[in-house]
């Protein structure tokens, strides 16, 4: 390729002279431009919710910066030391080395306790977000083809980032964590024919061993972050190619992409926001206390205080635990068998499995093949919209059952009783989000058309000439109608014969579960329906 | 690329497919094609910004901005101040509060400053309208697609991986076959002992001293009053080489009722000396120690997962997830009148596992 030098008028400045070598430079040597050419002007489109997956990738940022500064300092070492540092009240103490550098980098390190707590807070805001981005995506259908794949990929994003969370969580080996420990290992033992093995090679003998901090150490700062930055990346490169989602507006299409430009609106809120969140994880790191180890001590398989409590996003399934019935154990054919293991963990397993394969199922009960870039209100969708409730109530229950003492003791209850109430809640709390939700988005729905149709009420009573008052409706302008109007309508599937006139059965499931979709279902106005009632007001 | 506003005419709304690089159309499933739905409005027209129309304005706003940027630059150089000035003194935990403080105040403000005023730049000078940029298929075009398939096709062609079967089944049983040493590889990852004989014995053994947990002093008979309770460790434990390891399965709680309140099974008749009864702490569910006894009932919770046990029933459980009573550890007195273990417990004790039984 030749380049001829463009016609300047005036002459350059010496930093554009500067700048513009050094983009030749670097040009000349990676074909950079054909990049900055592809995205530099790519449009992303606004909304607030949109920002959530933001919040979750600079908080991932934060943990790996915030990391780094730690793994000078830590040492995953369970080899017992007699701590010395300058914590007075644990002075000579038995510990483990893991223990006494966590306690080093708190007490001896400027700095260290804060990197400490911004790490630990990141941690929990990571999840958090990842959790929020996740419902965002759910319950504005943005999982619908060609998303599907990402959104397995940020599925299995949020189970890294809880894995990568309690790793981390067991590294300090003080009383809480190496309780934590404990339970996994009772858990890994109670699962049939393998768990015995899996728990003592996982702890290299017999609980806790010594092995195990330096283990769940190389898993938490190298295999799991160099997954976690592999899957963002696909994720991240996914969503170029498939540029993001933006809800209805007017002017936007299903097959355009309105907002601001990379270079330079959506680079500089986008960074700045970057900073923004950093600042105030740091603001929340220097001014609230997390995971102060020294309080609990070193672990030793003896004491536990009343009120343990894990990490937030692994309460869902402490709660499973804590939620089975008297007696779920039983010998069949000379083993044990523990269904108080295995109910929550085939219960769990079984709810990330509808988490991580919605976007195919509902693909599979609409057939829908088209692209979807429009994102739904959630009302628009009100069945995905009363399982996804359905959902959340679950979880929330579950997650609830994991501070049942705490419930218990704060709103002095008894602690039977909480559990008896959770126990049901699980059960029927989600069947009631479920039927509330989808009626209260049909309600919604029906308001919309109601307003779509016969304007809004203004407020402005008027009295008629023969004494009957009125309340007058304004009708919408075209741009607000449009929000109301625009949203994808499914009728339920009609089982059909198929060539050689029979129906199958898997004609008929996709049928009835299609039925239960889509049979309530108002439909989006048309233009012939305001047409008609701009005549009856006329 | 990016128009500003382009055409929206011919627009497509939410329930159409976007346009594909001459593809087959794709099945709109079970949705209802609209033939008569409210056409697009097009954009609004746009409304400017305050910053738009006032030089003013904008000039207020671009001090704005740097002030935040300048804030921030304070910031970062109070955090470095902080540094040395709030050291931290050993021993003094208000040193180690203010140098976390003050530290991360200064580095939030330098943090802040930066994003503040970086986003407020963008909302408040950065060109205000929304652009658009048009959609296309994700799939590739005919066109590309064509030449992916051939590549493929040569690829078979040359290779001949489609046409030599036994090639390519060998090479797919090599494959298959080849991590099976990574598997084995992870054996010596623990000792080579088995774990299901380790997990079925502790460190008590006949004659052995029951002692304070963690002081290791022996305990009288006497000691205990009715009603009291002592966490328990065997003799010896504090010493033994795998002292974490032998504590987590040997851990003891030791409780002294009225002798007529304990309901004793056949063949524990003797286990329990003038109502002092010893049981292991490690609960049967999932292994937390058992640690909170309520004295007025005798029952022990475990604040892990709350499954209750009842004392006087040789520790049945009355609540919660645990399936099996803690089990018993047989104890007597020796000639000093010191409390000692009858033999080691006589079941394995802490959480289930498969091969518990055999």
């Amino acid at each position: 390729m030749t380049t001829t030098p463009a016609q300047d008028v005036q002459p350059k400045t010496r930093g554009q002279r500067f700048t513009g070598a050094a983009a030749n430079y670097i040009d000349e040597r990676t074909s950079i431009s054909g990049l900055v050419k592809e995205v530099g002007r790519k449009i992303f489109p606004d909304h607030w919710s949109f920002m959530l997956g933001e919040v979750a990738l600079y908080s991932f940022i934060v943990i790996l910066l915030s990391g780094t500064f730690l793994t000078f300092f830590f040492e995953a070492s369970m080899v017992e030391v007699h701590y010395e540092g300058s914590y007075a009240p644990l002075k000579g103490i038995e510990m483990s080395a893991a223990m006494a550098s966590t306690l080093d980098i708190s007490f001896d390190i400027r700095g260290g306790l804060l990197m400490r707590q911004i790490h630990h807070w990141a941690a929990l805001l990571f999840v958090a977000s990842i959790g929020l981005h996740m419902l965002r995506v759910y319950f504005t259908g943005a999982f619908r083809k060609p998303r599907e794949i990402n959104w397995f990929i940020g599925f299995v994003l949020f189970v890294l980032a809880m894995a990568e969370g309690f790793t981390g969580y067991s590294l300090p080996d003080d009383l809480l964590s190496g309780n934590g420990l404990r339970i996994i290992d009772g858990m890994v033992k109670g699962i049939p024919v393998i768990g015995t093995w899996i728990s003592y090679l996982l702890f290299g003998g017999e609980f806790p061993g010594v092995d195990i901090v330096s283990r769940l150490y190389i898993l938490h700062i190298m295999l799991l972050p160099a997954i976690i930055i592999a899957a963002i990346g696909i994720h991240m490169l996914l969503l170029v190619i498939n540029k993001h989602t933006q809800f209805a507006g007017p002017g936007r299409t299903n097959d355009n992409v309105v907002g601001s430009p990379v270079m330079p609106g959506f680079a500089a809120k986008a960074g700045g926001f970057f900073f923004i969140i950093f600042g105030v994880i740091t603001l929340i790191a220097s001014t609230f206390s997390i995971n102060p180890v020294w309080v609990y001590g070193p672990y030793d398989p003896s004491p536990v205080s009343a009120g343990t409590q894990p990490d937030w996003y692994i309460g869902f399934a402490d709660g499973a635990l804590r939620l089975v019935p008297p007696g779920w154990e039983t010998e069949w054919f000379g083993f044990t068998w523990s269904f108080n293991i295995i109910a929550p963990l085939v219960i769990l397993g079984l709810f990330i499995a509808i988490v991580a394969f919605y976007p195919f199922i509902e693909a599979w009960i609409t057939g829908d093949k088209r692209e979807h870039h429009i994102a739904d209100r959630p009302r628009n969708a009100p069945t995905r919209t009363a399982i996804g409730a359905a959902g959340v109530t679950f979880y929330a229950v579950l997650w609830a059952a994991a501070s049942s003492d705490l419930l218990a003791t704060h709103f002095k209850l008894s602690i039977e009783g909480v559990i008896h109430s959770c126990q049901a809640l699980l059960i029927f709390g989600p069947i009631i989000a479920y039927f509330i939700t989808k009626r209260v988005c049909l309600g919604l729905q029906k308001k919309d058309r109601e307003i779509a149709l016969h304007g809004y009420e203004s407020g402005r009573i008027v009295r008629l000439p023969h004494g009957e008052y009125i309340e007058v409706h304004e009708q919408l302008d075209d741009y607000e109608l449009w929000k109301l109007v625009s949203y994808e309508d499914y009728k339920p599937l009609m089982v059909r014969p198929d060539a050689q006139g029979r129906i199958t059965v898997g004609q008929r499931f996709r049928a009835s579960v299609s039925r239960w979709f889509f049979e309530d279902r108002i439909a989006p106005v048309s233009q012939k329906e305001i047409e008609q009632s701009k005549d009856e007001h006329h | 690329m990016a128009d500003d506003h382009g055409d929206t005419a011919g627009s497509t709304a939410a329930g159409k497919d976007v346009e594909q690089h001459g593809a087959p159309a794709h099945s709109a499933g079970t949705a209802v094609v609209a033939t008569d739905e409210v056409p697009n409005p097009g954009f609004p027209p746009h409304r400017p910004r305050v910053t738009d129309l006032d030089p003013k304005v904008d000039k207020q706003q671009e001090r704005r901005v740097s002030t935040m940027f300048l804030l921030s630059i304070v910031g970062s150089v109070l955090a470095v101040v902080a540094y040395f000035v709030f050291p931290i003194e050993p021993g003094n935990m208000q040193s180690v509060r203010n140098n976390t403080l003050f530290l991360g105040l200064g580095i939030t403000l330098g943090l802040l400053g930066i994003g503040i005023g970086a986003v407020h730049w963008s909302k408040a000078l950065m060109q205000g309208h929304d652009l658009v940029e048009q959609r296309h298929g994700t799939r590739g075009s005919e066109e590309t697609r064509a030449k992916a398939v051939e590549v493929f096709t040569l690829g078979n062609k040359d290779s001949g991986f489609g046409r030599r079967t036994l090639l390519r089944r060998s090479l797919i049983g090599a494959l298959v076959v080849t991590p099976l040493p990574a598997i084995v590889l992870f054996r010596d990852l623990a000792p080579a002992d088995n774990p299901v004989t380790l997990l079925k014995h502790t460190f008590w053994e006949e004659g052995m001293r029951l002692t304070r947990d963690p002081s290791g002093t022996p305990i009288k008979a006497s000691d205990l009053t009715i009603g009291s309770a002592f966490q328990v460790i065997p003799e010896g434990l504090n010493d033994s080489e795998h002292r974490i390891e032998e504590k987590a399965k040997a851990s003891v709680l030791l409780v002294r009722l009225k002798p007529e309140d304990l309901e004793v099974s056949e063949g524990r008749e003797d286990w329990n000396y003038d109502g002092i009864v010893a049981y292991s702490k490690i609960c049967t569910h999932v292994g937390c120690p058992v640690a909170l006894y309520e004295q007025q009932t005798h029952h022990l919770l475990c604040p892990c997962h709350q499954s209750q046990f009842d004392i006087k029933r040789e520790a049945a459980v009355i609540f919660g997830p645990a399936k099996r009573p803690l089990p018993q550890l047989p104890i007597t007195v020796d000639s000093e009148g010191y409390l000692i273990a009858k033999s080691d417990f006589t079941e394995p004790i802490g959480p289930s596992f498969w091969e518990r039984k055999l």
